[in-house]
């Protein structure tokens, strides 16, 4: 699937990313995290094929995809609707933009996810996390193979945030659709993904890589289990070590 | 547009204005009372409404060119960065030259006939229109473009779907204001010769001391622009979708 090898990326005397390697397999979930400022956004920026690298490859089910764009399906921070078109123009742009829309499919998930009747509402009546919900539509209704999600759920409100977090978990797991997901919450990785990439501080490269042990379907339990307490506890010093190296610089 | 405080404190400024020309006893050449500028405006009614139609006629097609030469312009300009490093500064300067001032070279170049008054009010309408939908397109949101970028939009396509629509409210308030000065624009070519028109009754009127006159055309002046105002704003109303109190905020009344 999403194959990233040794990847490296400065601006100018900065180096933002150093020989940064890791996979993504199929219909699995990947989370990554790390200090902030280590170069999270640049990763999608490289993967998007906005900016490229300067040496190592990045694959897509075995293509190059390096400058690239279009190839992924992209979901940012800020929900970044158009506020002069309805939710179901919205969630068709990426399609219309490579001139093939597909009214059926955007109407059918917003259906399935109960926001039909917001179909011809336009972005400015919905909530945050009801503008992140139809953020999150339009990049899967794009049929990309793999979605990358730039942390979506930083800008919400926590109890939003919990919401949000459900609701996703809710979908992929009936869908399994590849995910790329960068957040600087710990227990939001813990309760989503298959797999943590902790990154280090800046130039980004893989620190370690933790396999999450929970079963799926998960529920909002698995947060108050020891396991889960433990695994925070895990990522949290990783992060920390990264944190305390950077004062010292 | 007006709201109900402002008409009434319109006409309370009528209102003064009657009173101190009647306890004072201005003569009427000099300043009338709105009472009598009123009665002139209706009894000339039928004689006067030509000249409006001109006036309007004259300054509709001026401000039509003038937003698409302006538009066409700003969006030319938005996308060759080049070509806007040599203009731009040009353009601005442009503007310190007073209209009035080229109105006697168009007519040296161009005779009396409707070009070199319809130039007349494109100059006029164009700069507003330029600087307010150039700044439309500039301020298109960054997360937006960056996202645009992201899904794989060609530039045109960012132009089209994304900047383009995002500077409407710019691009009306533009309009607006390039609106009234179009009205402007007619009256002051039409002072420069013509057969009709708000201009050519004022000249007139001037010219024969017939001060009620002179008002009645600076009220239909000022109602004509007022009325391209709503006229535009009503437009803009049906155009700008989805912005809430963003499209309010566009509006100067």
């Amino acid at each position: 699937m999403l194959n990233i090898q040794d990847i490296s990326k400065s601006f100018g005397s900065l180096e933002v990313v150093k020989n940064l390697s890791f996979t993504v397999q199929e219909g699995e979930f990947v989370a990554i995290i790390g200090p902030s400022g280590s170069g999270k956004s640049t990763l999608f920026q490289l993967i998007g094929g906005i900016t490229p690298v300067d040496h190592g490859t990045i694959l897509l089910n075995g293509d190059n995809i390096q400058r690239q764009t279009g190839i992924i399906g992209y979901m940012p921070q800020q929900p970044c609707l158009l506020p002069w078109r309805t939710i179901l123009e919205n969630v068709m742009i990426v399609e219309e933009l490579q001139r093939r829309p597909n009214k059926e499919l955007a109407k059918a998930w917003l259906e399935k996810v109960g926001l039909a009747s917001f179909e011809n509402a336009y972005p400015h009546a919905l909530s945050g996390g009801m503008q992140q919900r139809v953020s999150f539509l339009r990049a899967i209704v794009s049929g990309k193979p793999i979605l990358c999600l730039d942390e979506p759920f930083s800008a919400l409100d926590e109890f939003t945030r919990l919401e949000m977090q459900a609701w996703l978990l809710s979908i992929w797991e009936e869908h399994k659709k590849s995910i790329l997901f960068v957040t600087h919450s710990i227990e939001e990785a813990l309760f989503l993904a298959d797999r943590i990439i902790v990154l280090t501080k800046r130039p980004a490269t893989v620190k370690e890589e933790i396999i999450v042990p929970f079963a799926r379907p998960r529920f909002e339990e698995i947060r108050h289990s020891t396991q889960f307490t433990q695994l925070k506890q895990q990522l949290f010093q990783y992060l920390k070590e990264e944190k305390d190296d950077a004062y010292v610089d | 547009m007006l709201q109900g405080r402002s008409i009434i404190f319109i006409a309370f400024l009528l209102f003064i204005w009657e009173l101190i020309i009647r306890v004072a006893d201005i003569p009427h050449w000099l300043l009338p009372a709105p009472s009598a500028i009123m009665i002139e405006g209706i009894e000339s009614y039928s004689t006067f409404s030509p000249h409006v139609w001109a006036t309007i006629q004259l300054a509709l097609i001026g401000l039509a060119i003038g937003v698409m030469c302006g538009l066409s312009v700003a969006v030319f300009l938005h996308r060759s960065s080049t070509i806007r490093a040599f203009v731009y500064p040009i353009l601005i300067v442009s503007q310190n030259v007073p209209v009035l001032v080229l109105a006697p070279l168009l007519i040296i170049w161009f005779g009396f006939g409707l070009l070199p008054k319809l130039i007349i009010i494109c100059l006029v309408c164009f700069f507003p229109i330029v600087i307010a939908a150039m700044d439309g397109f500039r301020q298109t949101s960054p997360e937006l473009k960056h996202y645009f970028a992201m899904i794989g939009a060609t530039k045109g396509q960012t132009f089209w779907k994304l900047e383009w629509p995002y500077a409407y409210p710019s691009i009306f308030s533009g309009i607006k204001i390039a609106a009234t000065y179009s009205v402007m624009g007619a009256v002051i070519a039409e002072w420069l010769g013509a057969k009709k028109g708000i201009g050519v009754y004022m000249t007139l009127a001037q010219s024969s001391f017939r001060t009620d006159r002179v008002f009645v055309a600076i009220f239909a002046i000022v109602l004509l622009s007022l009325l391209l105002f709503s006229v535009i704003r009503f437009v803009e109303k049906l155009v700008v979708k989805g912005r809430g109190a963003h499209a309010e905020h566009s509006g100067h009344f």
